[in-house]
């Protein structure tokens, strides 16, 4: 459904080109729920921007394709990009205190993202209570400002908006970082639903426990590359990257005496990454052609990729 | 309307009591300090009897002691009474003139803002919108200028341009000589659409039109500068790129962005009014606007203290009942403020 091809996207900030995301190529199926992990800066958050074409100022899509069902939406004109956002693809935003008007009331907001794409207002109407209801919303708070709701609530009534129009795809953009654990489980079960009724879900996060819990696939981001990706049973059972291995040790157990470990070192500057493996720096097995070459991402299983020169 | 805002209104409306009494007292001195006095400035020479001088001061009231005095307005004007002029002409109570001269600062006013808003809004819009171009830069460079532009200086350039060289507009005075305007509210566009009588509708409008644009081309600046970087800063927010990605087209999404922006601006608005009686003052003596402007000038050349002291206190008043309206209006537009 979605291809993604070689993206590239840099930021030219008055500082210097900031080379944030740099070939990076995954697809998405109907109905699959992929992860991106990759602590913050690693291009993960750009990457999900991307696919919708919102990369901010002063970011850049370079190059590479994204193909939605076949067609390239870098080459989309704005008017055909509208069309295609809200009804095709949608996203929800990490801050919920912050992705709603707070002028406007909850169910205007909600009805105006189908009355946009052509619904008409009476159905509208009906058709946006049912989406509170459905993300546990009572109707009688369909007049509602969204400063009158909990973080956890305005959380949802995104996640309706984003559903509104049964897009092919929702990227969740780190939805749940600024909510407590629990209200977490609730936005996470939401995000479940709508995936079982057949919509992808491109899920963005830095929480590794979090991208293992739900996800069928995993895409592991370091420094603007993807490093692993692959079935996520798979990527928690037989994890081969370095990097992934030290953020899978650095994940604390509460049932255990498992010592917890830090990687080591910083994530680098994107202005002047190193060169090679952007990680080599940081790796306990990095070697001299970790340094001169940049490792290519290869199929090591069915399904299983890997970008490391010494497991190859 | 809530018990809350009812409160809040009362309270906000006894603050303009200390406000006005400040103001009352720092005028009445001021005025003390000033050389002469009504009766110096009427007779024009220090050269009469002592005797006649003495009675002329005694019938004023002027050879009291100053708390007397002090206190005297101030009972009056607790009262409602704005006292009666003390220099030519005499006795004539101050509150007939304010009758007469505030309708039209008062029209001045409503169209130099309603000018200058529309303005700052357009300006100010365009260059968040075109953010780091040159129409960006240009629109700043008109903020600056508009800003310090000298209001007398402007509106002569304006009277030259359009009233002798070009004729087409008239440079001074509320409405021509030769229009009949029987005047019910005392602004003029008003009265003459109540009235239907269009003559003096076209030619009250082409005498606001100088002044008007001249004051508020002046004080568009501020809302340029203003509306332009809470515009950036509203259109960087998550919400407008949620928008985006809902598909709600562009102008639609300004629109959001420009209500959002609009809340700080009000608060400037209420204070803008106050810059804007002060211009209005400047604005009527260029254009001789027979307003309160005029007024004030006039009657500090005769030191006719009951007049001024009248009519600034009037103006606060003023001042404070707009800034509590500019306030409720806030509370309207933006659901999260309460009372």
């Amino acid at each position: 459904m979605l291809e993604v091809e070689d993206l590239t996207v840099y930021y030219y900030t008055s500082k210097g080109v900031v080379r944030a995301v740099e070939g990076v190529s995954f697809s998405i199926s109907k109905r699959e729920w992929i992860t991106f992990v990759g602590e913050s800066g690693s291009g993960k958050s750009t990457v999900a921007q991307a696919v919708i074409r919102l990369v901010p100022y002063p970011g850049k899509i370079q190059g590479g394709k994204i193909l939605f069902n076949g067609k390239n939406i870098l080459e989309l004109n704005k008017k055909e990009m509208r069309k295609l956002r809200g009804r095709e693809i949608s996203m929800v935003f990490q801050d919920p205190m912050t992705s709603l008007d707070p002028l406007r009331k909850i169910g205007d907001q909600v009805v105006e993202a189908m009355t946009e794409h052509g619904v008409d207002e009476e159905e509208a109407k009906k058709r946006a209570i049912k989406l509170l209801k459905r993300v546990n919303i009572p109707e009688d708070r369909i007049d509602y400002y969204p400063h009158q709701l909990s973080g956890g609530q305005r959380q949802r009534v995104a996640i309706a908006i984003a559903a509104a129009l049964e897009p092919s795809l929702i990227i969740a953009d780190e939805p749940t970082t600024a909510l407590d654990v629990i209200v977490q489980e609730s936005i996470m079960e939401l995000l479940q639903e709508l995936k079982n009724s057949g919509t992808s879900i491109m899920f963005v996060t830095h929480d590794i426990s979090l991208a293992f819990e739900r996800s069928d696939r995993i895409a592991v981001m370091y420094a603007g590359k993807v490093c692993e990706l692959g079935r996520s049973e798979e990527l928690v059972s037989n994890p081969i990257h370095p990097y992934l291995k030290a953020l899978l040790d650095s994940v604390p157990d509460v049932h255990s005496d498992k010592k917890v470990k830090a990687i080591p070192g910083n994530p680098p500057d994107l202005r002047n990454p190193p060169s090679g493996c952007r990680f080599h720096p940081r790796c306990p097995f990095a070697s001299e052609i970790c340094k001169k070459e940049e490792p290519e991402l290869v199929e090591l299983e069915k399904g299983h990729f890997v970008a490391c020169h010494e497991v190859v | 309307m809530s018990r809350g805002i009812v409160q809040y209104i009362i309270l906000r409306a006894l603050m303009i009591i200390p406000t006005v009494l400040v103001l009352y007292t720092i005028v009445f001195l001021f005025m003390r300090v000033l050389p002469g006095n009504p009766i110096l400035a009427v007779v024009g020479t220090k050269n009469i009897p002592p005797e006649q001088m003495k009675h002329l001061m005694h019938i004023a009231g002027l050879d009291k002691p100053l708390y007397v005095q002090y206190f005297d307005y101030l009972w009056q004007l607790l009262h409602g009474n704005f006292g009666v002029t003390l220099a030519f002409p005499m006795g004539v109570p101050v509150s007939d003139y304010l009758k007469l001269r505030f309708p039209a600062t008062l029209e001045l006013t409503i169209w130099s803002f309603t000018i200058s808003i529309i303005i700052g809004l357009i300006t100010g819009t365009i260059g968040a919108i075109k953010k780091g171009t040159i129409v960006d830069t240009s629109m700043r460079l008109y903020s600056i200028i508009a800003y310090t532009l000298f209001i007398p200086w402007f509106g002569m350039i304006l009277q030259y341009i359009f009233g002798v060289w070009l004729h087409v507009l008239p440079t001074s005075g509320r409405i021509s000589p030769n229009v009949n305007l029987h005047t019910i509210t005392g602004l003029y566009v008003l009265d003459s659409i109540i009235t239907e009588n269009w003559p003096a509708l076209v030619s009250s409008v082409k005498h606001l039109i100088l002044p008007s644009l001249t004051l508020g081309i002046v004080l568009s600046g501020a809302y340029t500068r203003i509306v332009r970087n809470n515009m950036v800063e509203v259109l960087n927010q998550d919400f407008i790129r949620a928008y985006k990605a809902r598909g709600v087209k562009d102008w639609k999404i300004t629109w959001y962005a420009l209500k959002n922006a609009f809340i700080p601006i009000i608060t400037l608005m209420g204070l803008q009014f106050a810059i804007l009686l002060g211009g209005a003052i400047l604005t009527e003596t260029t254009f001789n606007w027979p307003g309160m402007g005029t007024f004030i000038i006039d009657r500090i050349e005769y030191r006719d203290y009951n007049a001024i002291q009248g009519t600034v206190v009037f103006f606060a008043f003023f001042v404070g009942l707009i800034s509590l309206i500019v306030d409720l209006i806030y509370a309207l537009l933006d659901p999260r403020v309460k009372y």
